[in-house]
């Protein structure tokens, strides 16, 4: 019993004291763009915290030396430093990119339902879009 | 009596009556910071990625040369407070959301907000011994 359960309790119009039924029932609905897409933002946001980390790491192997860098570098450049930067760069453009669409939401802009699945789909693209530019670019730059 | 006691006049909550707490003075705070951060990390975070990938593959002492500069440890300081305290508010709402048991709330939050100071110092320390 918390604050919530608490504040499930309500009242009918003829005064009866009945229980809130809690909502959504995620097992109960057909997964949607909408919904798919909000979630992914809590889901990148939470795997960026995380990630956040691997950056320090970086920066704290820079401050150390040339050894610890050196080591933090071929970390970073094995296959699976490699796969963690490839996901932890799509999960930031992610973010990135539906976190403008939230900025727009707040503005008040695009909330009917033809520009929110628009939009969301966009966001996908732009994602995708982006993280592989920067991969090809940065590939092409180490030549 | 019995019916006037549950004609509900107001907009608060049974539960906020008998708490009798009134507002916390807080407001929009949390909102307003997470959108400003957010704000502040669209240009940052372009300028930080797009910065990697031109660093991709260097040595040490490009990678020190390059956070040395001023305008880089500036930004990067911006980057990791922004950054961390962004995740902070974030973070704060996801473990306010799914844990309900009151103490374990208060002990992750805080442990989370412990982890992410420490990491926050982490990286300004790291930016200014490289930079000073």
């Amino acid at each position: 019993m918390d604050t919530r359960d608490a504040l499930m309790t309500g009242t009918t119009s003829d005064g009866r004291l009945v229980r809130r039924p809690l909502s959504p029932h995620l097992q109960v609905y057909r997964p949607q763009i909408t919904s798919v897409l909000s979630i992914s933002h809590r889901i990148t946001g939470v795997a960026l915290a995380v990630g956040t980390f691997l950056l320090v790491s970086w920066l704290m192997s820079a401050a150390a030396g040339p050894v610890a860098f050196a080591e933090a570098q071929a970390f970073m450049g094995s296959v699976l430093g490699r796969l963690m930067l490839f996901f932890w760069t799509l999960a930031l453009f992610y973010h990135f990119c539906n976190g403008i669409r939230h900025l727009a939401w707040d503005a008040g802009h695009g909330y009917d339902l033809e520009s929110v699945t628009r939009t969301g789909w966009f966001t996908v693209g732009a994602a995708v879009g982006l993280t592989l530019f920067a991969w090809v670019l940065g590939y092409a730059l180490m030549g | 009596m019995g019916e006037a006691k549950l004609t509900r006049s107001s907009l608060r909550s049974g539960l906020g009556r008998v708490r009798g707490l009134g507002a916390a003075k807080e407001g929009v705070n949390h909102w307003w910071a997470q959108r400003v951060t957010a704000l502040a990390l669209v240009p940052l975070t372009l300028w930080f990625v797009a910065s990697v990938v031109v660093l991709a593959g260097a040595d040490h002492a490009a990678v020190t040369a390059w956070i040395a500069r001023p305008l880089n440890t500036v930004l990067l300081l911006c980057l990791v407070g922004a950054t961390f305290w962004h995740a902070g508010l974030g973070l704060q709402v996801v473990i306010e959301d799914y844990i309900h048991r009151e103490s374990m709330r208060i002990a992750v939050l805080l442990a989370a907000k412990a982890v992410l100071l420490l990491g926050a110092l982490s990286g300004i320390l790291a930016v200014l011994r490289v930079a000073l």
